[in-house]
C-alpha cells in the first residue's frame, strides 16, 4: 500500500487509512469484535433457551471450586457454577453496561455542550459553571452513593454512571462548537436564514463527529471498570446475574484456593478495556494528525 | 497575584454553594429510607421514628432541611446518624491520612508520568512510543481492586509483610526514624496503586505537549549548540511543556479520592474514602453531604494551588 495513495482521498478515508495503519488497531478491533461476538452469541443462545456450555446459574455443590479441566474450561466457583458460562453471560452484561452508560452520558453531554457552545453568552456561563461544580465531585464515590441509596439494579447502575460522567463530553462538544460556529460555512448557513437546529445537526455536528466518537469509545471501558468497582464493594449488578466484576467479587474470598475465580474475569476486564482504550486512542491520533 | 487569589476564593465560595445544593438534593431526593433500621422493623415504635425525624430535621420541608444542614455544617453541629458524633470531627480525624495518601500519590503520578511521557515523545513514532501508550492504557485498564487484592494477599500471606493500616502493629520501633519509615512504607503501596491512573493520564498529556515543543526552533538551536539530548529534553522542552500538567494536578483529586474508596477499604487505610464507604453502608445522610462538601472544597483548593504552581514554574503565565 505504501506510496500508492489514492488520488481521490476524502478526509474520512484519510482518517480511516491512518487508523488502520496504526499497529495497535487490528489487534484491538479483533479483541473487541471477539468479546462482542461472545456477548451477542451468548445472549441469543440463552434467549432461544440453549445453555452452552452450561447454565450459568446452575449450582451443584458436589462440583464446587473445581480447577479448570476439559469439562469446565475455567473451573467452577464456590457454588459449583461453571465459570466459563458465567464469564460469557458476564460479557454481555458488562458490554451492555458500557454501551448504555455511554449512550446516556453522550446524550446529555452533547445536548448540554451543543447548547452552551452554539448559543454562548449567559447560557454558556451558567451551564459551564454547573459542569465545573460537577467536576469537583469524586465521580466514583458519587456513583457509589446514589447506587447504594437507590438500590443496585442493572438499570440504576447504567443510568447513574451515565448521569455522572457526561461532563467531559459536554466540555468537548462545547469547545468544538465554539470553534466550528465561527467557520465560513456556518456563518453562511446562518446568513441564509437556516434555523439553529438545522445548523447544529447538519453543519456542525458532522464536523465534530470524530472527537465525539473518540470520547464515546473511551467511555465504554470507563463504565465497565466502574461497574466492576461497584460489584467489588457489593453495589454492582446483583447475583445471580453474572458480570465480570461480581465474579471477581464473589471469588475474592477464595483467592488462595481458587485462582481461576480471579484470574479469568480480571484478565477479561483488563484485555477488553485495554482494547477499547487503544482503539479509541488510535482513532483520535488518526483524526487529529495533519498532513 | 493577591487580587487573583481573592477573586478565585470568591469564585470558590460560589462554587461550594452550588456544590452543596447539588450534593444535598442528590442524596436527599434519592428514594430510600433514611432510617438506620429497617422500614418495617416492628420493634421501632412510631414515637421513636418521630423523634428521629425531628432530631435530623426530616420533618421539615426540603429547603429548610437544606438551610439547617448548611447551618449545622458551619457551626459544627451536624451530627452523624450512626454514632451521633459531629461529622466534622470524624472527617477531620481522617483528613491527615487522606492528605498524605493523595500527596504521595500525586508525587508518584507526576514523576513516573513525566518519565513515561518524555520517553514516549522522544521516540515519537517508534516502538518505544507505542510501548509507552500500551503501558499507559494498561495502567488505566487495570481494575484497581483486582490488582490490589492480588498484591495484598501475595505480600501478606506469601511473605508475611505487614502492609495494612497506617503502621505495623505489635512492633516496637527503636526511634522515630524507624517508625516514620514504617508509616511511609504503609503509605507507599496504596499510593502507588492509586497513582497508576494518574501516571497514565499525565504521561499522555505530557507526550502530546512535548511532541509540539520538540518541533520548535529553540529545540533545534539547543541541539545545534551541541547540548546533550537529556538537557534538551528535560531542560528546554520539558520546561516549556509542563505547565498544563501542573495546572491539571487539581483535577487529579476527584479521581484519586473516588478511587481511594476501594483502595482504602482493601488496605484498611483510615482515610476519607473508607469513611465514605462506611457512611454509604450506614445510609448516613449528614455524613455523605458533609463528605461531598469537604472533598469539593479540597478539589477547589487543589485547583488554586496548582494554578499558582503553574505560574511559579512558567514565567509566561500571568495570573488574571
Amino acid at each position: 500500500m505504501q506510496g500508492t495513495q489514492p488520488l481521490t482521498e476524502t478526509p474520512t478515508t484519510r482518517v480511516l487509512r491512518r487508523f488502520w495503519a496504526n499497529p495497535v488497531t487490528i489487534p484491538s478491533v479483533v479483541i473487541i469484535l471477539f468479546f462482542t461476538f461472545i456477548a451477542g452469541g451468548t445472549f441469543l443462545l440463552s434467549a432461544m433457551g440453549y445453555d452452552w456450555p452450561y447454565n450459568p446459574n446452575q449450582t451443584n455443590l458436589e462440583l464446587k471450586l473445581l480447577p479448570p479441566s476439559s469439562q469446565h474450561w475455567m473451573g467452577t466457583d464456590n457454588l459449583g457454577r461453571d465459570v466459563l458460562s458465567r464469564m460469557m453471560h458476564g460479557a454481555s452484561i458488562s458490554l451492555t453496561v458500557g454501551l448504555v452508560a455511554v449512550a446516556v452520558s453522550l446524550g446529555i453531554g452533547m445536548v448540554v455542550g451543543a447548547i452552551a457552545g452554539y448559543f454562548g453568552g449567559i447560557i454558556d456561563q451558567i451551564l459551564m459553571r454547573a459542569v465545573d461544580a460537577l467536576l469537583c465531585f469524586p465521580t466514583f464515590f458519587l456513583i457509589l452513593t446514589v447506587v447504594a441509596l437507590l438500590g443496585p439494579s442493572l438499570l440504576n447502575i447504567v443510568v447513574v454512571i451515565g448521569l455522572v460522567s457526561w461532563t467531559g463530553t459536554a466540555r468537548l462538544v462545547r469547545s468544538e462548537f465554539l470553534t466550528l460556529r465561527e467557520t465560513e460555512y456556518v456563518k453562511s448557513a446562518r446568513v441564509l436564514g437556516q434555523n439553529a437546529w438545522h445548523i447544529i445537526t447538519r453543519h456542525i455536528l458532522p464536523n465534530a463527529a470524530a472527537p465525539i466518537l473518540v470520547t464515546a469509545v473511551l467511555g465504554i471501558p470507563d463504565a465497565i471498570l466502574q461497574e466492576a468497582g461497584l460489584s467489588f464493594l457489593g453495589f454492582g449488578v446483583q447475583p445471580p446475574q453474572a458480570t465480570w466484576g461480581n465474579i471477581i467479587a464473589d471469588g475474592k474470598t477464595y483467592l488462595l484456593d481458587a485462582w481461576w475465580l480471579n484470574l479469568f474475569p480480571g484478565l477479561a476486564i483488563l484485555i477488553a478495556s485495554l482494547s477499547f482504550y487503544l482503539a479509541g486512542d488510535a482513532f483520535r491520533e488518526a483524526a487529529e494528525s495533519r498532513g | 497575584m493577591i487580587s487573583f487569589i481573592i477573586r478565585r476564593l470568591a469564585l470558590s465560595v460560589v462554587m461550594l454553594f452550588i456544590i452543596s445544593i447539588i450534593s444535598f438534593f442528590i442524596i436527599t431526593l434519592t428514594p430510600g429510607s433514611p432510617y438506620p433500621w429497617g422500614e418495617l422493623n416492628p420493634k421501632i415504635s412510631a414515637e421513636v421514628k418521630a423523634n428521629f425525624r425531628k432530631k435530623f430535621h426530616l420533618d421539615r420541608p426540603l429547603h429548610e432541611q437544606y438551610a439547617l444542614i448548611v447551618r449545622d455544617l458551619f457551626t459544627g453541629n451536624l451530627r452523624s446518624i450512626k454514632d451521633d458524633r459531629p461529622v466534622m470531627s470524624r472527617i477531620l480525624e481522617r483528613l491527615p491520612a487522606t492528605v498524605a495518601l493523595n500527596i504521595t500519590s500525586i508525587v508518584i503520578s507526576l514523576s513516573f508520568g513525566t518519565l513515561l511521557g518524555v520517553t514516549a515523545a522522544r521516540f515519537h513514532g517508534h516502538w518505544q512510543d507505542a510501548l509507552g501508550s500500551i503501558i499507559a492504557f494498561l495502567f488505566i485498564a487495570l481494575p484497581g481492586f483486582w490488582i490490589t487484592y492480588v498484591v495484598v494477599i501475595a505480600l501478606v500471606k506469601g511473605f508475611g509483610v505487614p502492609i495494612l493500616g497506617t503502621h505495623s502493629y505489635g512492633i516496637e520501633f527503636p526511634n522515630t526514624l524507624a517508625s516514620g519509615l514504617d508509616t511511609l512504607w504503609h503509605l507507599l503501596l496504596p499510593a502507588t496503586i492509586l497513582a497508576l491512573g494518574g501516571i497514565a493520564s499525565q504521561s499522555r498529556y505530557l507526550r502530546a505537549t512535548m511532541i509540539e515543543s520538540l518541533r520548535e526552533d529553540y529545540i533545534r538551536t539547543a541541539r545545534s549548540k551541541g547540548l546533550s539530548e537529556e538537557v534538551v529534553l528535560y531542560k528546554h522542552a520539558l520546561r516549556n511543556s509542563i505547565r498544563p500538567i501542573i495546572a491539571g494536578i487539581g483535577m487529579l483529586l476527584p479521581a484519586l479520592i473516588g478511587g481511594a474508596v476501594v483502595i482504602e477499604t482493601i488496605f484498611a487505610y483510615p482515610g476519607m474514602g473508607r469513611l465514605g464507604y462506611e457512611a454509604v453502608l450506614e445510609r448516613d445522610y449528614p455524613m455523605l453531604v458533609a463528605l461531598n462538601f469537604v472533598v469539593a472544597a479540597l478539589v477547589l483548593l487543589g485547583n488554586l494551588i496548582s494554578d499558582l504552581l503553574a505560574a511559579a514554574v512558567d514565567p509566561r503565565v500571568r495570573l488574571e
